[in-house]
């Protein structure tokens, strides 16, 4: 029941987005982030919605996949939306009833403010559904390597990073496995109101900070007698290289960036109001 | 009285990469008033069948009958199915969560809308069952040792009055002494109480001693389905999947290979010293 949850978690698959230096598929989730806020034309969009699809096309990740990574945020969309629809007053007004009114700036802020904000999730979540977590934390160590000049302790949140994210799946896990004792034992987690739905959970989260603080002590426990003393002459079992592909992929992503500002920005295509 | 399995399947993910099939077209019965033990390796799909019983994860196909009626049928209570077949998780001590023991126990009997005094009645008449000292009673059961702990798990399970008990390794972890403690107790209850219980063991001494019967379970198929006396012949096939016939199989199959003429299908120790003694002194 709980295993569906798809956000952030890796979908094994032979594809060259897969095999990619971490580091890459870290900057260029960054630049395509930032690039859908660079243009206001419907060709910018074009360009953002193709250079989407290729990079799904070819990380070879099924679509209704990357769709139901989406169901979580539904409602947040919905919520920005709406607010975008109703509260944005420029215009010509296109619809108005009791206290609604709709114009057509608001129209236009709200379609485009959707597909951005979809662009933007299914955009980081095809870096970790392509990305062990494991490949992901050390790309960000790799990345944030030079804040240790200005002493940041980039390896130690880094481990932390890897550890939480290794937790998840164990304590998604443990979760599943104390819900369904408690059911055994008559527990009913869905009838009643909100104060006896709360009260329900207790039985879940006891026994569940129980075991995440027995891990805790366990993995502590078992890192230092490994010799575990933080990042400062720690070497890697497998150290990020860049290999041809990798630099194929930034040339690549420069190219798009370029091309949705220049045309995005400067290459007008209109229709109706948008 | 009965728990019957037709054609059951089930799909671990279905519809995403990490599909995997757990159980294939499980065929099975098992009558009241029986001690079955289910063997199988690691990852053959005993605990996923077991979960089935009270129905706590729903077949992907198949139908599954408790006394006759389909629990899968429209409108069948699954609260009322859980009473009636308790379930032991793996490592059960993990999941105790009240202030203090008698707390713990009565969270049962009170999910099946039990009065205050029936619950402690209950609570109490488990504890006693699973021989947890009185002196623990009003302890947090954190405080308790994993022996303990494991006892006041298992109570909390009895405390329902389950007609049928299945546990999932119940002895996993325990030392020799608590291992024995436990099962022997199981053994008590169902002779006295007539329970059915369904035990999920790795080890096949555990099944030998006290099972009638013996499921044995491999990817997620029923390879054998028996008494273990008639399992345990099939030594070298079950070596085949992991397995291993209990130790004095070994030995009697050895003493056999080298003359002395002992029957090969005793399964404890005891009975072996008997039929080995039993033939050592006709040569006298």
């Amino acid at each position: 029941m709980i295993r569906d949850i798809t956000i952030g978690q890796y979908y094994p698959a032979k594809s060259i987005v897969h095999r990619l230096d971490p580091r890459v598929k870290l900057v260029s989730t960054l630049l395509y982030l930032i690039s859908l806020f660079l243009f206001k034309s419907i060709s910018g969009y074009l360009i953002a919605t193709i250079f989407l699809i290729a990079v799904i096309r070819v990380s070879r990740v099924p679509f209704s996949f990357i769709v139901r990574g989406l169901k979580p945020v539904i409602m947040l969309l919905m919520i920005t939306v709406l607010f975008n629809l109703f509260l944005t007053r420029s215009g010509d007004v296109l619809f108005h009833a009791w206290i609604f009114t709709i114009t057509e700036g608001g129209l236009v802020t709200a379609v485009y403010m959707a597909v951005r904000l979809v662009y933007l999730i299914i955009g980081s979540s095809l870096m970790t559904f392509t990305t062990t977590p494991n490949e992901l934390t050390d790309g960000i160590e790799a990345l944030l390597y030079p804040l240790n000049k200005v002493r940041v302790p980039v390896h130690e949140v880094a481990m932390m990073m890897s550890i939480a994210l290794r937790f998840i799946p164990i304590l998604l896990e443990e979760t599943d496995k104390i819900m369904k004792a408690q059911i055994a034992r008559g527990a009913d987690f869905e009838s009643g109101n909100m104060i006896q739905r709360a009260k329900s959970m207790i039985p879940i989260l006891v026994p569940l900070f129980v075991s995440a603080f027995r891990r805790a002590n366990d993995l502590a426990m078992a890192m230092e007698a490994r010799c575990y003393r933080g990042g400062e002459g720690r070497t890697k079992m497998k150290p990020l290289r860049y290999k041809g592909r990798d630099r194929m992929a930034y040339l690549t992503m420069a190219a798009y960036v370029a091309m949705v500002v220049v045309i995005g920005r400067n290459v007008p295509l209109h229709v109706w109001i948008f | 009285m009965s728990i019957k399995l037709e054609h059951l399947n089930y799909i671990y993910s279905q519809g995403t990469a990490y599909e995997k099939k757990a159980l294939k077209d499980i065929c099975l019965e098992i009558p009241h008033g029986e001690f079955v033990g289910i063997i199988g390796h690691t990852g053959s799909g005993k605990s996923t069948l077991i979960q089935h019983l009270n129905g706590l994860i729903r077949a992907a196909s198949g139908e599954l009958y408790y006394n006759g009626e389909n629990i899968y049928q429209e409108g069948y209570s699954m609260k009322e199915l859980r009473g009636e077949v308790g379930l032991v998780f793996q490592y059960p001590e993990h999941q105790l969560f009240e202030i203090d023991v008698m707390t713990d126990v009565c969270f049962g009997p009170k999910n099946q809308g039990l009065s205050r005094e029936e619950c402690q009645d209950r609570a109490l008449e488990a504890l006693r069952l699973v021989g947890l000292k009185e002196k623990y009673y009003k302890v947090s059961p954190f405080e308790l040792s994993g022996g303990q702990k494991r006892r006041v798990a298992i109570a909390g399970v009895l405390a329902m009055r389950p007609k049928v008990l299945v546990l999932d390794e119940p002895t996993a972890g325990l030392d020799p002494r608590g291992r024995d403690d436990i099962l022997d107790q199981i053994a008590y209850l169902h002779k006295e109480s007539d329970l059915t219980v369904i035990l999920v063991s790795h080890s096949m001494e555990d099944i030998a001693r006290y099972a009638d019967r013996l499921i044995v379970m491999n990817k997620g198929t029923v390879m054998y389905n028996d008494t273990p006396k008639k399992v345990f012949e099939h030594y070298r096939e079950l070596e085949a999947v992991g397995l291993a016939a209990p130790q004095v199989t070994y030995i009697m199959h050895d003493l056999a290979g080298r003359g002395l003429k002992v029957r090969t299908d005793v399964t404890t120790v005891s009975e072996a010293a008997d039929e080995i003694m039993r033939v050592v002194s006709q040569y006298k």
